[in-house]
C-alpha cells in the first residue's frame, strides 16, 4: 500500500471518528424531550385552589400551571381542566382534551353533557362517553385534598394514545352516569 | 454599454457561466410541449420564489416566541408598514403554491409524464408535494392563534395512536409534554430553516432531472413507452420537431406565471391577511379550531369514520397511499401516456378530485359539530308555538334549555349533529320519543338522569306537535287495538 493511499484511508477514517462522536450528542439532544421523561417534577401535585371555589353538584372550569413550563410559554403555560364536585366529599377531575383528538370540550349544566366542538364528541357529567366518535370516557386525573386545597397529579398532556400513566380511564361505555 | 460589456467579459472569464446557461436556456424541447397544459411546474417555482421573500420579510418581525408570537403578527397586522399586505401575500402564496403544486401533479399523472424515464422526477416530486404539505401545516402553526394551538393538539392525538412509538414520537412532535414554547421553537426551525432548505435542494434535483431527460413529450394515442426504444424515439422526435426553449416554449410560461402572481397579489389586497384568531391561551374554550383550506378535507374524515376504523385509517391509509403514489412509475412505467387510451387514469383522477372537494365541501359547513350557541343564540319560531297548551310550550323552553338545539335544527336553524326535529311527530310515536329521549342511542346521548318526568313529559308534548299541516302524526296501531278492545 502507498503512502497516499494510507492516508486516505486514515483521513477517512478519522472523519468517520469525528462524525461518530458528533452524531451521538447531537442524537442524544434531538432526543432531549422523550430522555427528559419521568425526573422529578414531570408529574406534580398540583393546586386548584381552595375546595370552596367548587361548589358541590356543579362543574366548574379551573386552570394549573403546567410542572413542566418554561419563562417564554406565555399563555399555554395555564392549563384548563374541568372539577366536578360531586357531592362535596368526592370530586373528579377531567382533562380539557376530548379523548377522540384533544379539541376542548365544553360543560353544559343544563343538559349535564360535554360536548366537543370539534368532531362533535359527547360525555356524560361522571365523564364517561355519551355518543360521537371518542372510543373513551374523557382523561380523568388523580385527585387528593389537602389542608381545604385540591390538588390533582398532572404533567402532559394526555392523549388518546398516551393517556399518561395517572390518568384514569372512566369506564361506562354507552350508559348513562348512574 | 461597452463598459457592461467589459464586466461581463471579465467575470465570464473567471465564472465560466455563460456557455452552460446558454446552452441549458437554448436546449431543444419537443415543439408541443409549448403548450398552456406544461405551465404548472413553473408558476409553482415562481410562487415558491414569492413565498421565500415574503417569509423572510415576515421573520424581520415575527417573533418565534409562545408567549409574544400572537402580538407579534398583530403588530404585523396593525403597526408595520404594509405588514398586513406581506402577511396576505405569504398566506395566499401558500394556498396558490398547494394548488399549482396539485394541478401540476393531475397534469403529470394525465399525461403519463412519470413513465420511464422519468421515475425519479416522479418520486422527487412527490417528496416536494409532502415538503409542500408540511410547509403549510407548519405555517399554520406559526399563526400561534387558538387553531393552531389546538391543532397541533390533534396532531399530537393522531401521532399518539401510533403503536409503542406514539407517546415519544407525541413529546417529540410537541418538543416537550405539552403544547408550548418549546412547540413553536420546533415548527419555526421546520418552518423556517428544515423544511425550506430541503424544498431549494430537491426542487434543484427536480430541474436538474427534467434538464437531463427532457421535458415529457406531448402524449399521442398509440405512441407507447417502451424502455428499450424510448430514449432513442425522444431524442429523434426533438431533434425533428423540436424549438429551442427559449425563447420557443418560455412564453407561455412567463405569461402564466405573471399572471398568476397578479391574481394572488389581487386576493392578498382583496381578502387581506389569514388571522390570527383567538389567542393561544388554552383556557379560552369557547373555541370550535378548523384547519386551513387544504386540511379540511382531512378534518371530515376524521369526523365521518367510524370510530373503530379511526386508527387503521389514519395509521395505514397515508402509507398506503404513498406506496401507491411513490410505486407508480415502476409498476406503470411503460405503454400508453395518452390520457384518451387510459381511462383509469382519469377516473381515479375525477375520483380524488370529487372526494377531496365533497369532503372539504362539507368540512366547511361541518354538520357533525355541535352549533355550541344555538340553544341560547336560535329563538323558537312563532309559528310552533302559536295556538298550543301552556304544556307544549313549556316543552319548547326545556327544548331550548337543555341544549336539543345544539345537535337537532328546527325552523332551518340549529344544529346538524342530529336530524332536523321539523316533522319528528310524523316518523315517531309517543312513546318511541320518550323512549329516545330517556335513552338516547343512533348516536344520541340518553337524557334520563338529566330531566325531570315532568320535564320530559313537557318536551314530548312540544315533540309531538311538530308534524306539518296536512300530514297526521305518527300513531301506534297497537294502542288502537286496545282502546277498540276496550
Amino acid at each position: 500500500m502507498t503512502r497516499r493511499g494510507m492516508l486516505l484511508k486514515l483521513g477517512i477514517l478519522l472523519n468517520g471518528a469525528a462524525g461518530l462522536v458528533l452524531a451521538v450528542p447531537i442524537v442524544r439532544y434531538l432526543l432531549s424531550p422523550v430522555l427528559r421523561e419521568r425526573k422529578p417534577g414531570y408529574e406534580s401535585w398540583l393546586s386548584l385552589g381552595p375546595i370552596a371555589q367548587y361548589p358541590a353538584g356543579q362543574t366548574r372550569l379551573a386552570t394549573f400551571q403546567s410542572p413542566n413550563s418554561h419563562p417564554g410559554d406565555g399563555l399555554t403555560a395555564d392549563i384548563p381542566c374541568w372539577v366536578r364536585n360531586i357531592d362535596g366529599r368526592k370530586f373528579q377531575v377531567f382533562a380539557i382534551n376530548c379523548a377522540h383528538l384533544g379539541c376542548p370540550v365544553r360543560w353544559f349544566p343544563q343538559s349535564g353533557l360535554f360536548l366537543c366542538p370539534c368532531h362533535g364528541g359527547a360525555y356524560y357529567s361522571d365523564g364517561s362517553r355519551a355518543s360521537g366518535p371518542p372510543e373513551r370516557g374523557l382523561f380523568e386525573y388523580s385527585y387528593k385534598l389537602d389542608r381545604g386545597k385540591l390538588l390533582i397529579d398532572a404533567g402532559e398532556m394526555p392523549t388518546a394514545g398516551a393517556p399518561s400513566a395517572n390518568l384514569t380511564n372512566i369506564s361506562g361505555g354507552n350508559s348513562p352516569c348512574v | 454599454m461597452r463598459l457592461i460589456r467589459n464586466v461581463g467579459a471579465w467575470l465570464d472569464a473567471r465564472l465560466q457561466l455563460a456557455a452552460p446557461i446558454r446552452e441549458t436556456l437554448q436546449h431543444r424541447v419537443p415543439s408541443r410541449t409549448a403548450s398552456w397544459a406544461y405551465v404548472f411546474g413553473s408558476a409553482a417555482l415562481t410562487v415558491f420564489g414569492l413565498q421565500l421573500v415574503t417569509g423572510i420579510l415576515l421573520a424581520l418581525v415575527y417573533t418565534p416566541s409562545a408567549g409574544e408570537a400572537w402580538s407579534s403578527l398583530q403588530i404585523l397586522n396593525h403597526q408595520v408598514t404594509l405588514g398586513w399586505f406581506i402577511r396576505a401575500l405569504h398566506g395566499w402564496g401558500s394556498n396558490f403554491m398547494l394548488a399549482i403544486v396539485l394541478l401540476h401533479l393531475a397534469e403529470v399523472f394525465l399525461f403519463g409524464a412519470y413513465k420511464f424515464p422519468r421515475e425519479l422526477t416522479w418520486v422527487v416530486g412527490i417528496l416536494l408535494l409532502l415538503l409542500t404539505l408540511g410547509m403549510a401545516f407548519t405555517g399554520q402553526v406559526l399563526r400561534f392563534d387558538q387553531d393552531a394551538y389546538w391543532g397541533l393538539g390533534i396532531g399530537a392525538s393522531i401521532s399518539s395512536r401510533i403503536p409503542v412509538l406514539g407517546p415519544w414520537i407525541v413529546k417529540l412532535l410537541l418538543g416537550g409534554p405539552i403544547i408550548a414554547g418549546a412547540t413553536l421553537s420546533r415548527f419555526f426551525a421546520l418552518h423556517v430553516f428544515v423544511i425550506p432548505g430541503s424544498l431549494i435542494l430537491f426542487v434543484g434535483l427536480h430541474l436538474l432531472l427534467v434538464l437531463k431527460l427532457g421535458i415529457n413529450d406531448w402524449p399521442m394515442p398509440g405512441r407507447v413507452v417502451r424502455r428499450a426504444t424510448y430514449l432513442k424515439e425522444y431524442h429523434e422526435l426533438t431533434e425533428r420537431d423540436g424549438v429551442p426553449f427559449v425563447p420557443g416554449a418560455v412564453a407561455k410560461d412567463l405569461v402564466f406565471s405573471g399572471a398568476i402572481l397578479l391574481a394572488l397579489v389581487l386576493c392578498a389586497l382583496l381578502f387581506g391577511p389569514f388571522g390570527p384568531g383567538g389567542q393561544p391561551d388554552p383556557a379560552i374554550i369557547q373555541t370550535a379550531p378548523r384547519p386551513d383550506f387544504f386540511f379540511l378535507w382531512l378534518y371530515a374524515v376524521l369526523s365521518l369514520l367510524p370510530p373503530s376504523l379511526e386508527t387503521p385509517v389514519l395509521l395505514i391509509g397515508p402509507a398506503i397511499a404513498l406506496a401507491v403514489l411513490v410505486g407508480l412509475p415502476f409498476f406503470s412505467g411503460e405503454g400508453e401516456k395518452s390520457w384518451q387510451r387510459r381511462p383509469i387514469a382519469v377516473l381515479a383522477i375525477l375520483l380524488v378530485a370529487v372526494s377531496l372537494g365533497t369532503f372539504t365541501h362539507m368540512a366547511i359547513r361541518a354538520p357533525w359539530s355541535p352549533a355550541m350557541d344555538a340553544w341560547s343564540g336560535d329563538p323558537i319560531p312563532p309559528r310552533y308555538l302559536r295556538n298550543h297548551t301552556a304544556l307544549e310550550r313549556q316543552g319548547a323552553a326545556f327544548f331550548q334549555a337543555k341544549q336539543c338545539r345544539n345537535c337537532h335544527a328546527v325552523g332551518g336553524s340549529g344544529g346538524e349533529r342530529g336530524p332536523a326535529l321539523d316533522t319528528v311527530a310524523v316518523h315517531l310515536t309517543h312513546d318511541q320519543l320518550v323512549r329516545q329521549v330517556i335513552q338516547g342511542g343512533g348516536n344520541m346521548p340518553a337524557y334520563g338522569k338529566n330531566l325531570s318526568p315532568a320535564e320530559t313529559t313537557a318536551l314530548v308534548a312540544f315533540l309531538e306537535t311538530l308534524y306539518p299541516a296536512g300530514q297526521a302524526p305518527a300513531r301506534d296501531a297497537s294502542r288502537d287495538a286496545i282502546g277498540a278492545n276496550q
